[in-house]
């Protein structure tokens, strides 16, 4: 096992710090950050950078006079010392030339950035079938495969590029799904979001490859607000990636991002995560606030899945939901949420049945170790309208040593009698019988525990692409080192 | 090969091994017998090195080497494996992953290179042979809903699969209908060979039909108050612990 990195170590220079959490470095790169402060013309000011058409414009100031009257949530099983908005910056991007043609004219050092983060950017080098947009700080640097893409009519590019050159979609779907008045960090997100990753699949299309968003924080002092919109129109079936990773900082950063997205009749939307943003060191120093909103509006006989594993961060608060508007259509949440040492989660979902013979189903599990604390927080709504709705939840947990907590919350709220609600829940510890019998035959503790975790998660994993769901039992690993003993 | 010399252990503040004496040369096989609680899964456990169990005297050696520095995990990788009288479920884990993992932990710790799928898969198939069990098992995780006869032969296959120096058969009998008792028992004796130690607890003579011991123990209030060779076993069957209580006693 290798040892923490005490804080001071948080060099600037460019290197891998020897920790626990191998992505913790810093990228040494010039760049154009806003000071901190939130005001009008900080709003302006990013609108203006960007180019953008007055109608975002527009849209950036009615969020932001919203966000004003409003108060942060304080309802989640987390706490945290109040957040200086005023302290923070909301724009950071890496200083490269203006316009790029190519991904040879992206700065070497970002390149080399994505690269130790095992993600190549050089198409040559990719994975056949991963297409990625690499967001650094609050900027896109790099779509890949957009050529190839775009002979089947997809688009996928970065949030600014598709309001420059896709302005109409852009205005019809952008806020449909999450309203910038919809709580607290959506509404300042929607004010000062300066970039993250556009999708549209057209009818009828089956996009030929996964396509993937990486998220990186590099600067010091700034926020992250970006915002993904995903529209498959009728018939077409997308599976989208999204991971996460931030240098260790000895102070709290957030990133407060929201994802909207659009099925239309019969089509299927598959989005995976797996977040692994910086989650503080063992004493719960630094670390990244993740609170974000995603949520998805299923049309008829439409589909949306989130699959999620969430381990990193210090605070995660997030709710992916669904909005199963159209009959028959069909909502799915697989989560893992792994917190150790003084890690907080409070997540879960919504599954809002609206239309007839809509069918949700919810797999959570929860770990969580050291002294940490993991909530299940989800609700299950059927309307009037929804007769034939169907709902089945299981809600796992799995505590690891006795200073951790896990909590569920289920709200379930049923107005349709011709409907049917499941909840099944669950809370064991990771028995020292299990442990024993693994080591018994020859397996290290460490090995052990992350056996029975994966075990545990096995409903979920199987639903991630393969390469990610290898990716995700290693972070597992990782983020349960010497939970035990 | 094991070396047991005046070993005492205690748990929960109570004293359950108080003074055993045992010595096992390669090749041999050698039954413990006694009555309920007498601490029977306890010596095994403790050789094993769970550590709910604290040893408050004595040594342990396997080969010159003292085991009761070792962790579980060491103990197991320099030779030594234990049937479990009650083998736990691990829900969502194959066998066949499980079984590729530590026997993988074995050849690293030999320096010796990883097995592939392939090799595995090989190696795993000829093993179930040994016990009659149906391949699919390799499949299915970790002893989940096993019937109790099911993962009695599990526990032989794994034994096969790790081919330990010294194996501690914990009552691998019970459980076991009168076909799998054969079937499981002749699979032991397999695996019996001259640089291989066994140490098995039962409460009965029928598995010592199939695997005929060379020396025979009653273990007794903590400590071994007789040994004997294999037609002590008949003769316990006959007379029950009673008369043997007495000595326990002084
Ligand atoms: N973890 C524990 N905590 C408390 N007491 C224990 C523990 N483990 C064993 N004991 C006690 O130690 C004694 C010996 O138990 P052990 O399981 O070794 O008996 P055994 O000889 O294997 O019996 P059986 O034939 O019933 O399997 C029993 O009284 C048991 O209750
Ligand atoms: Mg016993």
């Amino acid at each position: 096992m290798s040892s923490i990195t005490p804080p001071n170590a948080l060099a600037e220079a460019d290197v891998q710090l020897d920790g626990d959490y191998k992505y913790g470095f810093v990228t040494n790169i010039a760049s154009d950050v806003v000071p901190p402060g939130l005001s009008e013309d900080v709003i302006r000011h990013i609108s203006g950078k960007k180019g953008e058409p007055e109608f975002m414009l527009a849209w950036r100031l009615k969020a932001f006079q919203r966000w004003k009257e409003m108060r942060e949530p304080r309802w989640a099983h987390v706490t945290y010392p109040p957040i200086d908005y005023q302290g923070i910056s909301y724009y950071a991007a890496p200083k490269q030339k203006e316009k790029l043609a190519s991904l040879d004219e992206v700065d070497p050092e970002l390149l080399a950035t994505f690269e130790k983060l095992g993600i190549p950017l050089s198409e040559q080098k990719l994975l056949a079938n991963v297409a990625v947009d690499a967001v650094f700080d609050s900027v896109s640097v790099a779509t890949t495969f957009k050529a190839k893409l775009a002979e089947v009519g997809i688009i996928f590019c970065s949030f600014s590029d598709a309001v420059k050159n896709h302005p109409d979609l852009v205005r019809k779907y952008l806020g449909s799904v999450v309203p910038y008045s919809d709580n607290f960090f959506s509404a300042l997100n929607s004010a000062v979001f300066s970039d993250g990753s556009f999708v549209y699949i057209p009818k009828g299309v089956r996009c030929p490859m996964e396509l993937s968003t990486y998220f990186r924080i590099n600067e010091r002092n700034t926020g992250q607000f970006e915002r993904t919109l995903i529209v498959a129109d009728e018939g077409s079936y997308v599976s989208y990636l999204e991971g996460c990773t931030a240098p260790m900082r000895d102070e709290n950063q957030l990133h407060a991002a929201v994802v909207e997205l659009v099925a239309l009749p019969g089509a299927i939307i598959k989005y995976s995560t797996v977040q692994n943003w910086y989650p503080g060191d063992k004493e719960g120093r630094g670390g990244i606030y993740n609170f974000v909103t995603k949520r998805g509006k299923c049309f008829e006989r439409a589909k949306i899945s989130w699959t999620q594993v969430e381990t990193g961060s210090a605070i995660t608060w997030k709710y992916p939901s669904v909005i199963l508007q159209g009959d028959d259509s069909v909502g799915e949440f697989y989560s893992v949420a792994v917190t150790n040492n003084m890690q907080q989660a409070d997540t879960g979902t919504k599954m809002l049945h609206l239309g007839k013979n809509t069918k949700s189903t919810i797999v959570s599990k929860g770990i969580s170790a050291g002294k940490s604390s993991n909530a299940y927080r989800g609700q299950v709504l059927i309307n009037q309208r929804a007769t034939g709705a169907r709902n089945h939840s299981q809600c796992d947990s799995l505590l690891i040593g006795d200073k951790c907590g896990a909590h569920t919350f289920p709200y379930i709220d049923v107005k349709n009698a011709a409907s049917t609600v499941e909840h099944e829940a669950s809370t064991s510890k990771i028995g020292e019988d299990q442990l024993f019998y693994l080591r018994q035959r020859g397996l290290s503790e460490e090995d052990a525990v992350s056996m029975i975790v994966n075990g545990f998660c096995k409903d979920v994993f199987r639903e991630l692409p393969m390469e990610f769901a290898v990716e995700a039992q290693k972070l597992l690993a990782v983020s349960l080192e010497g939970s035990v003993g | 090969m094991l070396v047991i010399k005046d070993l005492h252990a205690r748990v929960d503040g109570k004293e359950i091994l108080r003074g055993v004496n045992l010595t096992v040369k390669p090749g041999e096989v050698h039954a413990i017998m006694g009555p309920n609680a007498a601490g029977k899964s306890t010596l095994a456990k403790v050789l094993a090195g769970r550590e709910e169990y604290e040893v408050t005297q004595g040594s342990v050696t396997l080969d010159g080497k003292s085991l009761l520095e070792l962790a579980p995990e060491e103990r197991a990788r320099e030779g030594v494996f234990m049937s479990f009288q009650y083998p736990v479920e691990i829900p969502g884990v194959t066998n066949a992953y499980f079984m590729r993992s530590a026997v993988n932990a074995h050849r690293k710790h030999r320096g010796e290179p990883e097995l592939d799928a392939g090799a595995f898969l090989k190696l795993a198939r000829e093993n179930m042979k040994l016990v009659a069990m149906d391949e699919k098992m390799l499949n299915r995780a970790v002893n989940e809903g096993f019937s109790g006869g099911e993962r009695k032969r599990n526990e032989i296959f794994q034994m096969a699969m790790l081919a330990p120096k010294l194996a501690v058969l914990d009552e691998t009998d019970s459980g076991l209908d009168i076909d799998a008792l054969r079937i499981v028992a002749s699979g032991v004796n397999a695996l019996r060979s001259p640089d291989r130690a066994l140490i098995v607890i039962t409460h009965y003579q029928r598995l010592l039909d199939y695997l005929v011991p060379d020396i025979t123990h009653v273990l007794l209030g903590g400590r071994i108050v007789k040994t004997a060779g294999k037609e002590l076993a008949l003769e316990l069957e006959k007379r029950g612990y009673e008369w043997l209580q007495q000595g326990a006693q002084a």
